[in-house]
């Protein structure tokens, strides 16, 4: 399998699925539309041509105030083929949302869950969208690029301040 | 070497009988200080170095150090490792089902300032010190079995000078309360 041929079967059964490609990445990197992507995943999952079988990662990205975007990534790989692929889907940063895919690859669950965690992504239609590494009454995500940590958690100081040493 | 420090202060032996004399905080401490119990349990890498202090190639069991898998019945807990929020919780109800006399040992960067994590670790508690009373704090990132043994000598010289029947830190806290 080459990374020509996953794009063509993507783009035959998927039209105006791509909406971009990153020429430099390896493995090949696909920016897709958010909307169906749980029908892409499930596709690209079961589909004889390609049997994305496995979902190594799945994480996400703060681009920035400036940017208004947040990226969700999905890095597949293949072991019939031996053939990895990564799908990224741009989100409004203010309200992001998209679908899970935990559905599709139970090992979606866990990674979900820590995109949430970390960076307050929502995925609709997880069975249990928790924190997963901050305590539950953390406040706020912590690898969004605006998070200022709360002043104290439990009564006890966060930051490390000189004048208290 | 426990023995000796019973011996060297005051301890008369008669012959007769075997008894010993002494004074009671020194046959009390010299107990205390002799089985030295911690709780068994690690935090992160440092708990690495305190498994193998306990190895046979340490052997923290010449101290009468024996790692033992309850809070109620353990003498000193050793911080061994980077303390989370979501563990300081943890760590503190640990602490607070140990029974008196208990001591606490702080080793390693992590558990005594926050370590690596003091500037940018929003997760990490920055110095264990800040939930419950430390003893001795041992430096080292992580600390080499040599270091946390020395941590453990430094605790008993702390037990030693310790009385039951003039507690220092009582008589402290009444100082500062006649003063005000």
């Amino acid at each position: 399998m080459t990374p020509d041929t996953v794009k063509k079967i993507i783009e035959e059964n998927f039209p105006e699925a791509i909406l971009g490609e990153d020429p430099e990445s390896t493995p090949l990197a696909l920016t897709i539309s958010g909307s169906r992507i749980v029908e892409l995943c499930e596709f690209l999952h079961s589909n004889e041509q390609c049997y994305f079988d496995q979902l190594a990662c799945l994480t996400g990205i703060d681009c920035g105030e400036e940017s208004g975007k947040m990226e969700v990534v999905y890095n597949l790989y293949s072991i019939p083929f031996d053939f990895q692929l990564m799908l990224k889907v741009e989100l409004e940063r203010n309200n992001p949302v998209i679908q899970t895919v935990s559905t599709i690859w139970r090992a979606a669950d866990w990674h979900e869950r820590e995109a949430y965690d970390l960076l307050g992504i929502q995925f609709e239609g997880h069975p249990d969208l928790r924190r997963i590494l901050m305590p539950d009454d953390w406040e706020g995500h912590p690898l969004r690029k605006d998070y200022v940590e709360q002043e104290k958690y439990h009564g006890i100081q966060v930051k490390w301040k000189a004048e208290n040493e | 070497m426990s023995d000796t420090s019973f011996s060297t202060t005051g301890g008369l032996k008669t012959g007769e009988g075997g008894i010993i004399i002494s004074q009671l905080d020194d046959l009390l401490n010299w107990a205390r200080l002799s089985s030295l119990w911690p709780v068994g349990f690690g935090l992160a890498c440092c708990a690495i170095e305190f498994m193998s202090t306990a190895s046979s190639a340490y052997d923290l069991d010449r101290f009468g150090v024996i790692p033992r898998n309850s809070p109620r019945q353990a003498d000193v807990m050793i911080v061994s490792g980077t303390v989370t929020f979501k563990m300081a919780d943890r760590v503190k109800r640990l602490y607070e089902q140990m029974a008196e006399p208990k001591y606490v040992i702080s080793m390693g960067s992590c558990a005594n300032c926050g370590g690596p994590y003091w500037e940018h670790g929003y997760h990490v508690l920055k110095g264990v010190d800040r939930v419950i009373p430390v003893d001795v704090y041992v430096p080292g990132c992580p600390p080499r079995p040599e270091a946390l043994i020395g941590g453990f000598l430094k605790l008993q010289e702390k037990i030693r000078g310790e009385s039951v029947l003039r507690p220092k830190g009582l008589e402290k806290i009444l100082k500062e309360r006649n003063d005000a």
